[in-house]
Formats: structure tokens, sequence, C-alpha cells
């Protein structure tokens, strides 16, 4: 019986080696992918098993973790509530993170590679672990000025410093509170989040960098105007056709202006007046001069349709591919199909105001370990380079000219020379505007550029335009960045 | 069979103590391990417990210098280490949040099982004496596999109808079951293998045998389909069926067993998969662990492993709490989540060496019915290592037994002491010299003689 036995042992080794083989492949091979599953308790938790890292706004943390005696080891907590979550994002349990909770995961959790040097030493020296801190570019006053400025309406606002690209406020209407997200009581995070979720306002939808855009209306005449005056066709008093309204070309229909007259003596207004006034007919009549494609590879230099992160990724704005005569005359004015998010329009007006060099937006401006010690930090980036320092230097001039004595004298600030554009954007026919403003200030060395949007009229409604509602708004904010 | 020689060998007792200290060493390193880890401090029942399972294994040690002097000297310190770690483990999951406290009743059911072993090695002096009971062994095994079915003390846990219980006491029969019937099947094996193998017919070029000789093979062979059927237990169905067949090549030394065997079983596994919707789902679990709308507990197996990675998170410092049935048949990969591929290539190890010791002790037996138990209980060991372990690592479906002496559970705690005491006992005998046995059974006679040693 000796023969069968010794091939009995050959059958238990065979199991056994497939066994080695099994937990091999298990535990060496796939174990990356394995701990990368989405929904994998057990890496969730070793994420909570130490101290996560700080998001900072000047020297106050705004995100910050807390120990806490449940097996979750450590509670992410939100100080301020509401007023960042549109920087910092939330980081649940159950539904994981976003905003900068999830773009500087690696840094804040510590398991960044860049870290690995450093905690060769803490396991050494027996310190638990600890994630960096992450320092936000946004500026406490202006972020608070801006989020009680929109108050109850629904909208957003982004202040951006022209000179660099760093995010000085970014301001989504209606927010949420990340505290109950993150709350270790599963049930009470699955209730927040999904009133979140169910709420007709949307607040989870980030209206500053990807909401569903918005037609950017009059605000878009600035960049008409770049492209105007960049084909060298036109300076700021060039005479260009302003009547009360035009036919569009090949149709029986008619632009208005809002103001349903002519913007000129004999139907003719100066180029900078037209800005002024935002005459409507007079943009539509340069635009058709100047063609779909000057107008659309202008709008391309200042960023419509590229892709772009701050790190939370921004929805590219859109400029409609092909155009017929109507639509361009309709486009030129912000209507049609044309949609920007307020990030880009801040970029449109920071560009102008830094001498036609547009910088990248940039949320994050340092990373920093335990021991305070820069593991990164941002460095400002051209993003491009849209218009000569030349034609920037008119269009300011034309930007003031609207703020002095035009549609936008509500942004304007005693003492300080400001430069912005209006926008009252129709989006169907039932439904109240949605109002623009963007600028920047101070005009001669802008320290900050903003755009702010409101949705539907936000409290006025039907009478709702740029002026009256926008540029209040964008006034604070400018004011709260100046130090007024 | 061996050559007659006078002089005595070793028996190896010192070895075995030198190991099975270490083995203690081990446990109790990876007790206070887990102190350290879960509570920050040295476990204040360190010396007592721990000391406690000390002695319980050096007792073992004591009765084996007395009862069983040439046994193999790496079993005992194998399980004492492998049921030391599955102690460990088993409190460490006890320690995590919500969970069941297992731990004193194991350490219970393992003095138990010592006590068990301890007793078969002075019941059972020599393993030839259990012959006398075959088809007792036979009747009982087959009677004990039913319980679970009776009404009154039959209990359904888990979807399985597997145990039997009575007040708070519960227990699976089937752990006891794989023994008696191994021993039936030894003890039938060695008196009709002649028949089994010569006499018969050929059918398609194999070899058949009488149908009478069949008999009691068929009998056992149905009870172990019942317990597939009506206690839809697949794990134990499974390791019976392997088991039949290779003790059956064993015996007969024929291939054919083999081809009939796995011919039955692929018939038999695609006819359950037909008719039984619980398989198929264990078919579906291991082709796509990661089924959403399906048990996760293998995939929850599967990333508690991949968390240990190769070195393990250490114990006491992983999650293994986060997988169901932790501490019974999923402990396997508790070990993997803590002890990381090192700890769990040790382990299988570990199981392999026992094998190599049961078989090697089968090829060491001087009696055909030693060699047939031994090399049963050793290729019973070596199933239910492949099944567990393979089914939670996606060798096979899934489908449920205890991993020997570390999953939490008496009644196989209990069992595997038993049978590796029945291990020691055929070692004792095999390594033997040939003089002593023979004094040994002259004295069974009433013969004066001169003791040699």
């Amino acid at each position: 019986m000796n023969v069968p036995i010794r091939r009995l042992g050959l059958v238990a080794a065979a199991m056994f080696c497939a066994l080695l083989v099994s937990t091999t492949i298990i535990q060496f091979f796939q174990a990356r992918s394995l701990d990368d599953r989405p929904g994998n308790r057990r890496t969730l938790l070793a994420s909570y098993s130490k101290e996560r890292g700080s998001i900072l706004v000047g020297g106050t943390a705004v995100a910050v973790s807390k120990p806490t005696n449940d097996d979750l080891k450590w509670l992410r907590t939100y100080p301020q509530g509401s007023l960042y979550a549109t920087a910092t994002g939330y980081y649940s349990f159950t539904y994981g993170s976003s905003g900068v909770e999830r773009a500087y995961d690696s840094f804040l959790s510590g398991n960044s590679d860049k870290l690995f040097y450093r905690h060769i030493i803490d396991v050494l020296t027996g310190k638990p672990a600890q994630g960096a801190s992450v320092q936000l570019t946004l500026n406490a006053k202006a972020q608070e000025v801006a989020t009680k400025a929109l108050g109850n309406q629904r909208g957003a606002v982004v202040a951006l410093d022209p000179q660099t690209g760093a995010i000085l406020a970014l301001v989504t209407s209606p927010t949420y509170d990340p505290n109950p997200l993150a709350s270790h009581n599963l049930v009470a995070a699955q209730n927040a989040y999904t009133q979140l979720l169910n709420d007709p306002a949307q607040p989870l939808v980030d209206r500053a960098i990807n909401g569903n855009l918005y037609p950017p209306g009059s605000t878009f005449k600035l960049i008409v105007s770049a492209a105007a005056l960049s084909s060298g066709k036109y300076t700021p008093s060039t005479l260009v056709p302003g009547p009360a309204e035009l036919r569009l070309p090949g149709t029986d229909n008619y632009l208005p202006n809002d103001f349903h007259n002519a913007c000129g003596p004999d139907d003719k207004v100066s180029f900078i007046k037209a800005l002024q006034i935002s005459c409507n007919t007079a943009y539509a009549s340069v635009g058709m001069a100047l063609g779909q494609d000057a107008v659309r590879s202008m709008a391309q230099k200042f960023g419509f349709g590229q892709p772009l992160s701050i790190p939370m990724s921004v929805t590219p704005s859109v400029f409609p591919a092909t155009l017929n005569l109507p639509q361009l005359a309709q486009s030129s004015i912000g209507q049609f199909d044309v949609r920007a998010s307020p990030m880009q329009m801040a970029m449109v007006s920071a560009a102008i105001a830094n001498g036609g060099k547009e910088m990248t937006p940039y949320l994050v401006s340092s990373v920093r370990d335990t021991n305070l010690d820069v593991i990164q930090s941002t460095s400002p980036k051209v993003f491009s380079n849209p218009i000569s320092s030349q034609v920037a230097s008119e269009l300011t001039t034309m930007m003031e000219s609207v703020v002095t004595g035009g549609t936008g004298t509500n942004a304007a600030i005693p003492g300080v020379q400001v430069a912005g554009k209006t926008g009252t954007a129709q989006h169907g026919s039932g439904e109240n505007a949605d109002v623009w403003f963007t600028g920047f200030a101070p005009a001669t060395n802008p320290k900050v550029a903003v755009a702010v949007i409101v949705e539907n009229g936000g409290t006025v409604g039907q009478d709702a335009t740029g002026g009256i509602i926008a540029a209040p708004i964008a006034k604070q904010v400018m004011e709260a960045v100046l130090g007024q | 069979m061996s050559v007659v020689s006078t002089v005595a060998p070793k028996t190896r007792r010192g070895t075995e103590l030198v190991l099975l200290v270490g083995a203690l060493v081990i446990v109790l390193l990876a007790y206070t391990n887990v102190g350290l880890a879960i509570n920050d401090t040295v476990p204040v029942d360190l010396a007592t417990l721990g000391g406690g399972f000390a002695v319980v294994a050096l007792i073992f040690h004591l009765v084996l210098r007395w009862k069983a002097p040439y046994a193999d000297p790496v079993l005992l310190p194998i399980v004492t280490l492998l049921n030391g770690l599955g102690l460990v483990m088993v409190h460490r999951i006890d320690l995590a949040p919500g969970d069941p406290h297992a731990g004193p009743k194991q350490l219970m059911w393992t003095a138990v099982g010592v006590a068990a072993a301890i007793g078969m090695l002075f019941l059972v002096p020599d393993h030839r004496r259990l012959r006398r009971y075959t088809f007792t062994f036979g009747a009982a095994g087959v009677v004990l596999l039913l319980t679970p079915l009776l009404p009154v003390i039959g209990r359904n846990i888990n979807g399985s109808r597997v145990w039997i219980g009575l007040g708070g006491f519960s227990f699976q029969p089937s752990e006891i079951v794989k023994i008696l019937l191994t021993i039936f099947f030894a003890s039938y094996l060695v008196q009709t293998r002649d028949a089994l193998s010569l006499v018969g017919r050929r059918f398609l070029g194999l070899p058949l045998p009488r149908a009478r000789d069949l008999g009691p093979i068929i009998i056992a062979w149905l009870a172990s389909l019942g317990v597939l059927v009506f206690e839809s237990d697949l794990g134990t169905s499974l390791l019976f069926f392997g088991l039949f067949v290779g003790m059956l090549y064993v015996a007969t030394e024929r291939r054919s067993w083999i081809i009939i065997g796995l011919g039955l079983f692929l018939a038999g596994s695609y006819t359950a998969y037909l008719l039984i919707a619980h398989f198929r789902e264990r078919v579906e679990l291991w082709l796509n662990p990661f089924n959403p709308n399906m048990s996760d507990q293998i995939a929850k197996g599967l990333m508690g492993m991949g968390a240990g990675g190769i070195f393990g998170t250490g114990l006491g410092q992983g999650h293994p709490e986060l997988t169901y049935y932790a501490n019974s048949d999923f402990i396997i990969p508790s070990f993997g989540e803590e002890l990381g591929l090192i700890g769990l290539f040790a382990i299988l190890v570990m199981y392999a060496l026992i094998v190599e010791r049961g078989l090697r002790t089968a090829i060491a037996c001087r009696d055909g019915f030693g060699k047939l138990l031994a090399s049963g209980l050793a290729f019973s060991m070596a199933l239910q290592v492949f099944v567990i372990v393979g089914g939670v690592t996606r060798v096979i479906p899934l489908t449920g037994l205890t991993s020997p002496f570390l999953s939490a559970g008496g009644s196989s705690l209990l069992a595997n002491w038993v049978i590796v005491a029945l291990l020691l006992r055929i070692s004792d005998q095999a390594r033997r010299p040939e003089v002593e046995e023979r004094v040994a059974q002259l004295g069974s006679d009433d013969t004066q003689v001169v003791k040699v040693r």
C-alpha cells in the first residue's frame, strides 16, 4: 500500500501548492487593487487611524481632525460650517470625499510618496503618523463678505488675484455644511446626504466652477471688445452702428437694445460708449463684422473650451462651433448657446487687469508637514496671453467708464478706480434674467478681479439687472480684499 | 516488513520538548502582542491563561513519554502552536467591538480536546483494537451524521442543518463522524481489499467490484449524499467524498477508483449545480466575489487579506472583525490580514507538516489497518485545509468548514485533537522496535517475559 500512499502525498502536496499560489495571488499581486476597491472599509478605517492634516485659510484651520472615542479614531470637523465647503469639500466615511479633501488626499492622509522619508523617522521614533496640512489661497474676509452678500440668492462669486491667479474667494450659494457628512453616525450622515441630494436648490453643485454654466450675457462683450481691439480695426473712439434695434440678416427678427433706444445720435455710437451703456446692437454688428472665427478664437484664448483644475476640475465654458450670422449676432452679446462659468469670467477680468497676461487660477498655496516644513508650494503659472498690454489698457479704460458713468455704477468704491462690466442674461421665457458683474480694482494697480452671478434675478426678480443685483456684491468683495 | 533490530531507536521525546517550548513561547508572545496592540498593556491574565495553556500542552507531552514514547515528535509541537495561535486570534476578535465572546469557550474546549486525546492514548494502547468494533463505528457514524435531522435536538444555523443542541450546548457531529467513518473504512477496506481489487468484472476497461462488497460503502456514501441534500453542508460532503476515494485508492491500489470517483464527483457536482440554488449561488460567488447583489463575505475576506499584504498589519492592528465568521470559517483571512502572506505560509506549512507526518506514519506502519487509518486521517486533514482555505482564497467555491485547530468551535477542536492522538498512537506503534512489540503481544497472552527496556 506504500505506493498509493506516496501518490496520495503528491496529491496533498499539489493541494497545498494550490493554496500557496492562491494566497500569494491575493496578498501580493492583487493586494493593491483590493485596497483600492470602492467601499473597502479597511482602507477607510486605516485612513481614519491617523490624524488627517488640516486645511488652513490664513492661520485658521477650516478643516481639522479631532480625536474621538469610537472605532474611527479621528473625526473630521469643519469649524466654520458651510463657509468654506466650496473649497474644502467634505470627507465622509460613507460618501468618500470632494474638493481639496479629495484632490489633496494623499498629502492630508499622509500617504503621499513625498512624505515617505519623513514617516520613516516617525516610525523609528514611535511617533504616530500624521498627515500634512494644506494652505488655501482664500482671503477669509472676502470669502465671508461674498457669502453674506449673496445671502439666500442662488449664485456664485469668484475672486482672483490677477497678478498670480490665487483664488481669493470661492463661493457658491446655496451651499452645505460638511460636518454632518463627516459624522461617524452613519445614519445621520446618510440622512444629511440624502437631504442634500434631494434638495431642488442643489446645494452640492459648485456653481462657481461646475454648475450648469450660465449664458454670460453682456459680460461676453469684453471678449468681443478684446477681439475687436486686437484686430486693429477698432479703437475705443471708433464709431460703430448703434440703432435701437438691429434686423438680423436673412430673417425678419430684430435684436433690440435693453433700453429700446438708439445708442447715439444718427444710430452711431463710439465703441467705448457702446460698452459703457451695454449697447446690444453695436456689439451684434461688431461681432458680425469681425466674423465668428475671430470671436471664437478670442474666447478660446481666454479659456473657453479649455480644461482647467484648481485642483477641482472646472467645467470648460462653451462658445458654439458653427454659427450663421443671426446666431453670431446673438452670441456676440453672450446669448444663444454661449455658456460660461463664473470662474471663466473672473479669469477674463483678471487677464485684462494683468496687462493681458492670464494667470492659472489655483486654490492651494502650499503643503506643509507636521514640522511646518514646506513640502510643495504652488508657483503662479501663465495660463495664456489672450491680448496685448495695449489692448488690455484700452479695455481697462472702457471698463472704468462702465463703473464711473455706465451700467455698473453700483460697483464704484470711493477713492478707488474700479473697472467692470455688467451682464443681464435672458435664459428662457418666463424666467427672470441671470445677472452678472465682473471687474477688477484698483484699475491702475489691480489687486483683485471678481465675477458674480446671481441666478434668476435674485431677490429683485423681474426687474433685476447686473448693475442692480450683482455689482453691489462685487463691490463689497473688492472692498474686502482691498481692506476698505 | 522492517528488519528486526535489537538497537532501540531514539524516542525523540527530548526533541519534542524543545519544539514544544518553542511553540509555547511563540503563542505567549502572540498573546502579549495582542494585548499591547489593542489595550496598550501586557494582558493581566498572561500568567494564568498562558501558563494554563502551557501546562495543558506539557501534560500531554508527559503522557506521551509515558504511554507512547516512540510517537512522532513533531506533531504535538505543531498542533500546540496552531491551537495556541487559534486561541490568540479568537481572543483577539473577541476584543473587537460587537463580537461574541468565544475565547473562554475555546480555551475550555482546548482543555477538553487535550483531555480526550490523553484519554485516547490510555483507552487505545494499540490502534489495532479499534478493528474489533468495525461495524459499531460505521453504524455510530451514520446515526450521528443523521442526528441534526432529528426534530428536537437538530439545529439549523446559517442555512445548514449540521448542528445538534441541548440547552445552551451545541455540537457539530460531522466532525466526530469524520473520525468514526475513517476508522470504519480503514477496517472494512482491510478486510475486503482483496475482493474489491481482484474480484469483479471489467466494464469499459475498468474493473468493477461485486455489489455485495460495495454494500457498506454505498450506505456510507448515501449518508454523505444525505448530508449534502438534507443538511446543505457542501463542505462536509465534499470532505467525506474525497476521503472515501482516497482510502479506496490506497486500499486497492487501483487507479480505476480514482477515475470512478472523479466521474461520480463531476456528475454529482453538476447535478447539485442544477438542482440546488444554494450551490449555484456559491459557484457564482466563486467566479464573481464582488457581485454587488450577493453576499460580500468572500469579498470582505479578500479585502482583509489584501490589507495584510506580505507582512500583515500585525496582530491586533487589522480589522478582521469586518469579515463575517472572522473567527470560524474565515479565520484564515483573519490570519492573512494580521500576519500577512508570511504568516499564512507558515500556517499552511504547519498543516502540510501534519499531513506529511501522518502519511509518513502510514508508510512506516506495519499493519494494513494502521496504514489505511493513518493515511485516511492525514488525507482528511489535507482535504479539510484545502476545502476551507481554497474556499476563502477562491481556488474552489466556498463550502464552509473549520480550519483545524484554528477556528472557534468545540467539536472541531475535540475531533482534531482525537485525530492527532490516533496519529500519535499509530506512529508510536510504527516507530517502536519490533522486539518490544512482540514482547507486548506475548505479554498479552500472559507469558513471562524479560523487559528489554
